[in-house]
C-alpha cells in the first residue's frame, strides 16, 4: 500500500483553436492530436521517454479512430512503448483525462503521464444512411449469392443522398445544446445584456493574454495559425447586441437571449497537459506549475426532474468544496468553461440562490458570490472557441500557469458536459 | 533600363508561351518597402544536436517578430525559443511536410566533421519543395580559418559548395547565403540576418558573409531608421546606382552628402535637394580632392559613412588602349579611394565607429573582355578592403565592398542587345538587378549594427555565372 502523492502539473500545449471549416478544415483529429503531443514532447524534451500513460479523447470520432491516442503516440518521438487509451465524456473529456492520469500518479501506479483531447467538427464522421447500413450488413452476413442479391435489391438510390450526420444535440430531449442553454437562461432570468457583457470580457481578456505573450509556451502554431481565430479584437457591446437570437424558435419564441456572440462556435483544436510526480519532475529538473489536488464529477436529471442540462457543475462544486474543506470564496482564480455565457451566469446565480442551495444542493446556506475579477482572467471558450474534448486541457494548462505566475494560490475549474454532466477540479500551488 | 521580357514572361499569355517554348521564366523580385515586416511568412529552423547559435537566433527572431518552426532534426528549438519568449512548434506532423515556408535557416555551427553532413541533406531534402518564391535560405557556420582542428575547418568550408549549389537549384528567385559567425560574434549577427531574410537582399544570392567580433558591442537600434542622425558621403550620386544609394540612405534616416563631378552639378543639386541633403561638386580624381574632403568633413563635424561609388569605364582591349585611358580608370576607381581613405582616417574626419563601403564589380572578380583597366581597378578595390580592414578595425572603423553584377542602369542600357540579354539572364535570378538592390546592400554594411562586418565583399549579382 502506498501513500497518496501530490500530482504536479508541469505544463501544457495546444494548437490554436480554429472555427469549424476554417484553417483546419482538412486536418483530422489524428493529425491535430499528434501535432499537439509532439509540441509538448519538444517543449519538455521527452524524446524517447516511456510515459506512464497518455490519456485523451475526442467527442466526434471516426470509427477508424478507435485507437486514436495510441496511434498519435506512435507518430510522436515518445518511446513507442508508451501506453495510451481513449476516453470520452463530452466536453468534460479533457479534464476527466487529467483526473485519470493524476489519480494513477497519486497512487504511485505511474510517475508521469499526458492528458489531452482533440475535436474537429470540420472533419466530422458522416455515416451512411441507416437503412443502407442495415442492407450492407445483411449482404455481408448472407451465405449465398441469392441472399446477398436479395439484400442488395432493397437498396434505393435515395439512400446515397441522405447520410447520417453527427448532431450536437441531446438524444433524450431532441433539443440542441443551445436550446437547453436558452431554457436555462429563461428559467434563471439571465438577461441578454449580461450574457453579451461576459462574452465581450472573454474576448478582451484573451486578447490581452496574447498581447502579454501568455500563451507563448502553452501553444504551438499549426497550419499557419498562431492565435485562436474566433478571437475578435475589435468587438463591442453594440456589435454583440446586433446579433439575432439563434436557439429560441423551439423553446422561447420571441424571447431568445442566446446569440452566435454569446455562445461558443463549433471549433477544431487539440490540447495536452504534462502531469507527473514531484520526484519525476525534480529528477528531470522541470519546474512545477501547480498541483491538481481535488476533482469531482456530477450529473443531473434533466429529463424527469427537468434540471437545467448544463447545471451539473453547480452540484459538483459544493461536493468538492466539502471534501476539500473550502468555501467558494477561497480561490484566486475561477475557470468556468463558457460553453454559453448563460451557463456561467446560471451557475453563479445558482450558488448565491438560497432556495436552490437549500432544496437542490441540500446546503444550510448559499455558497455565495465570487469575486468576478478573478473569473476567466485570460479569457475562456467564448473567445478561444470550444473544441469539445480539447477545452479541459486548455483550462488546466492556463490555470496552472496563472498560479505559477502568481507564485501561490488556488484555482477552481468547472466544466459542463452533454448528458447533464459536470466535471470540476481544484489546482493549487 | 526596363526588362520588357520579365514583364512578358509573367503576363498571362507570355507565361504560357515562355513555358511552351522552354524560355526562361524569371520571377519578379520582391523588394523592400518602408513599414514592411522583415519577413512575411514562416521561418523554418534546422540544425544538429550540437548547434551553437540557437540562443542567439531565438533572440534575433524575437526582435524581428518572425514566426518560426523547427525541422524534426532540431527538436530542441521549441524549448530555446520559448525561453526567449517566442511561440514556436514543429514543422509537419511525423515526416509529413508542413506549411509553405518563406525562409530556411540552418545552424551548421556544430558540424565538426564532414561525415555529419547528413543533417544538411535531410533538412534540405525535406524542405526544398516547400520554399515560397522569393524565399530566403541562410546557412550559418563557423569561419573555417578559426576552427580548432582541420576536420571541423573542412566541414565548415564544405558548406560553401552546398549553398552555392542550392542557390542554383531552388530557382523562383529564392536566395541562398552562407554566414560564418565567429565565436563571440553572435551579438553582431542581427543586422546580417535581418538583411539576408528580408527583400532588401532581393538580388544577392550565393554569397558568403563573415561576421566577426566588433570592437564595440552592438548598440540598441531603431530598425525602422537604422541610419538616423548619420552623416554619409556618397560619391557619384548624381545618377544611377549612386542616386539609389543616396535615396536608400536618406530613407533610413541619414543626412546624405551627395558628391559628383562639377559637370553633373544640376543633376546633383536635384538629388541632394530632393533628399534633404547637401551637394558637393568635386572631381575626386584631382590631386587636391582628399584634402578638400577632409576639410568638408571636419567642417561638418565629421562623417559616419563614406560610400565610394564613383567609377568610370574606358573600355578597350589592352593592345588598343591608350595610356591615359588606363591611368584615368585606375586613378578614379582605385588610387583615389586609397588616398581619400588614408586622408579621412588620418585626420580624424571619420567619426568613431565609422563605415567605409566601396563599390567593386564582378568584372574585378571574373575579368571582362575589353576591361583590363576596369577589372584591375575593381579587383584592387577588393584587395584594398581586405588589406585595410584589420588596420581600420583597431580604430573601430569597418570597410567592406559590394560587387554589382548586371544592374539595370543607363550604363547597361547602352550595352548591345545580345550582350545585354546574356548579362541579364545568365544568373540564378534570370534577370538584371536594380540600383536599389546595390543600395540596400550598402545600407546593410553602413548600419551601426553591422560592426561585426569588416573586410567582406558581397556580390549583388543574382548569382551571376561570371566569376562564380
Amino acid at each position: 500500500m502506498t501513500t497518496i502523492r501530490r500530482v504536479a502539473i508541469l505544463g501544457g500545449n495546444r494548437i490554436p483553436f480554429a472555427r469549424s471549416n476554417t484553417v483546419y478544415s482538412q486536418a483530422s483529429n489524428q493529425e491535430m492530436l499528434t501535432a499537439t503531443l509532439q509540441g509538448l514532447v519538444d517543449r519538455f524534451n521527452l524524446h524517447g521517454l516511456r510515459m506512464g500513460d497518455v490519456v485523451a479523447g475526442a467527442v466526434m470520432k471516426h470509427s477508424r479512430d478507435f485507437n486514436l491516442v495510441r496511434e498519435s503516440v506512435l507518430s510522436t518521438t515518445l518511446a513507442p512503448e508508451t501506453p495510451a487509451f481513449d476516453i470520452q465524456q463530452a466536453c468534460g473529456t479533457g479534464l476527466e483525462a487529467a483526473m485519470l492520469v493524476a489519480n494513477k500518479i497519486a497512487l504511485g501506479h505511474i510517475e508521469c503521464g499526458i492528458a489531452g483531447g482533440v475535436d474537429t467538427t470540420s472533419d466530422a464522421p458522416i455515416a451512411v444512411n441507416e437503412q443502407m447500413r442495415k442492407i450492407l450488413l445483411d449482404a455481408s452476413r448472407a451465405k449465398t449469392t441469392g441472399q446477398r442479391l436479395a439484400a442488395l435489391a432493397r437498396f434505393r438510390p435515395g439512400m446515397l443522398f441522405s447520410p447520417a450526420l453527427p448532431r450536437n444535440g441531446e438524444p433524450r430531449t431532441g433539443l440542441s445544446m443551445g436550446e437547453h442553454a436558452e431554457l436555462m437562461a429563461q428559467e434563471w432570468h439571465i438577461s441578454r445584456e449580461a450574457q453579451d457583457a461576459l462574452a465581450l470580457q472573454s474576448h478582451e481578456h484573451l486578447a490581452r493574454a496574447y498581447a502579454d505573450g501568455f500563451f507563448t509556451d502553452l501553444m504551438t502554431p499549426f497550419k499557419g495559425a498562431t492565435q485562436d481565430n474566433n478571437l475578435r479584437t475589435g468587438l463591442t457591446l453594440e456589435k454583440l447586441a446586433a446579433l439575432k437570437p439563434v436557439f429560441d424558435k423551439k423553446v422561447a419564441p420571441g424571447k431568445g437571449t442566446l446569440t452566435a456572440g454569446n455562445s461558443t462556435p463549433l471549433t477544431d483544436g487539440a490540447s495536452a497537459v504534462l502531469l507527473a510526480s514531484e520526484e519525476w519532475a525534480a529528477a528531470r529538473n522541470l519546474p512545477v506549475l501547480a498541483y491538481l489536488s481535488f476533482s469531482e464529477v456530477a450529473a443531473v436529471d434533466f429529463f424527469d426532474k427537468k434540471e437545467g442540462l448544463l447545471m451539473a457543475p453547480a452540484y459538483a462544486v459544493p461536493r468538492m468544496l466539502a471534501r476539500a474543506n473550502l468555501t467558494l470564496q477561497d480561490f484566486d482564480f475561477y475557470e468556468i468553461h463558457e460553453a454559453f455565457a448563460a451557463q456561467v451566469l446560471c451557475t453563479l446565480d445558482a450558488w448565491k440562490n438560497p432556495t436552490f442551495c437549500k432544496e437542490r444542493l441540500g446546503l444550510d446556506k448559499p455558497l455565495g458570490e465570487i469575486d468576478r475579477t478573478k473569473l476567466n482572467v485570460n479569457g475562456s471558450s467564448l473567445a478561444a472557441g470550444h473544441p469539445f474534448a480539447a477545452t479541459g486541457g486548455r483550462i488546466v494548462a492556463t490555470l496552472a500557469k496563472l498560479l505559477a505566475q502568481k507564485g501561490s494560490g488556488r484555482g477552481l475549474i468547472s466544466i459542463c458536459a452533454a448528458g447533464g454532466q459536470g466535471v470540476v477540479a481544484i489546482l493549487e500551488r | 533600363m526596363s526588362d520588357a521580357y520579365l514583364g512578358f514572361a509573367n503576363s498571362p499569355i507570355g507565361s504560357r508561351i515562355a513555358a511552351a517554348l522552354g524560355l526562361p521564366q524569371p520571377q519578379p523580385l520582391e523588394r523592400f518597402a518602408p513599414g514592411q515586416p522583415v519577413i512575411r511568412g514562416t521561418v523554418l529552423l534546422g540544425g544538429t544536436a550540437t548547434s551553437e547559435l540557437l540562443t542567439a537566433l531565438a533572440g534575433i527572431f524575437h526582435s524581428i517578430g518572425a514566426q518560426t518552426l523547427a525541422h524534426r532534426g532540431l527538436p530542441q528549438w521549441t524549448a530555446t525559443a520559448n525561453a526567449a519568449g517566442l511561440m514556436t512548434g514543429r514543422w509537419g506532423v511525423e515526416d509529413q511536410p508542413g506549411e509553405k515556408l518563406k525562409a530556411l535557416v540552418f545552424d551548421a555551427s556544430g558540424l565538426d566533421d564532414s561525415s555529419q553532413s547528413d543533417a544538411l541533406y535531410q533538412f534540405f531534402h525535406d524542405t526544398a519543395r516547400s520554399v515560397l518564391s522569393c524565399g530566403r535560405v541562410v546557412v550559418l557556420g563557423r569561419p573555417p580559418e578559426a576552427c580548432a582542428n582541420p576536420r571541423k575547418a573542412t566541414a565548415q568550408r564544405a558548406l560553401e559548395g552546398l549553398t552555392r549549389a542550392l542557390a542554383k537549384e531552388l530557382k523562383r528567385a529564392i536566395a541562398v547565403q552562407l554566414v560564418y559567425v565567429a565565436e563571440g560574434a553572435e551579438g553582431h549577427l542581427e543586422s546580417t540576418l535581418r538583411f539576408l531574410l528580408s527583400p532588401r537582399s532581393a538580388y544577392v544570392s550565393g554569397q558568403v558573409v563573415r561576421v566577426g567580433g566588433a570592437s564595440q558591442p552592438a548598440a540598441a537600434l531603431d530598425w525602422n531608421q537604422p541610419l538616423a542622425g548619420k552623416k554619409i558621403l556618397v560619391t557619384g550620386a548624381s545618377r544611377g546606382i549612386g542616386t539609389a544609394i543616396a535615396e536608400v540612405m536618406a530613407r533610413d534616416g541619414a543626412q546624405v552628402i551627395c558628391l559628383d563631378v562639377p559637370q553633373a552639378q544640376d543633376a546633383l543639386l536635384e538629388v541632394a535637394t530632393r533628399l534633404g541633403g547637401k551637394a558637393l561638386a568635386l572631381d575626386i580624381g584631382a590631386a587636391e580632392a582628399p584634402q578638400a574632403l577632409v576639410d568638408a568633413a571636419l567642417a561638418d563635424g565629421g562623417w559616419d559613412v563614406v560610400v565610394h561609388n564613383a567609377g568610370i569605364t574606358r573600355d578597350k582591349t589592352i593592345a588598343n588602349m591608350k595610356p591615359h585611358l588606363w591611368q584615368a580608370v585606375v586613378n578614379v576607381n582605385l588610387s583615389t579611394q586609397e588616398r581619400i581613405n588614408e586622408a579621412l582616417v588620418a585626420s580624424g574626419a571619420l567619426k568613431p565607429g565609422a563605415r567605409i563601403v566601396c563599390v567593386s564589380s564582378i568584372s574585378g572578380i571574373a575579368g571582362n573582355m575589353g576591361q583590363t583597366n576596369y577589372a584591375l581597378s575593381k579587383a584592387g578595390v577588393i584587395g584594398m578592403v581586405q588589406s585595410t580592414a584589420p588596420h581600420l578595425a583597431a580604430r573601430g572603423i569597418t570597410i567592406n565592398a559590394v560587387a554589382p553584377g548586371f544592374i539595370e542602369t543607363q550604363m547597361t542600357a547602352a550595352v548591345p542587345f545580345a550582350i545585354r540579354e546574356a548579362g541579364r539572364r545568365m544568373n540564378s535570378m534570370g534577370q538584371g538587378g536594380q540600383p536599389v538592390d546595390v543600395a540596400e546592400t550598402i545600407a546593410w554594411f553602413a548600419s551601426p549594427a553591422s560592426g561585426g562586418l569588416n573586410g567582406n565583399v558581397v556580390r549583388v549579382c543574382g548569382q551571376s555565372l561570371l566569376g562564380a
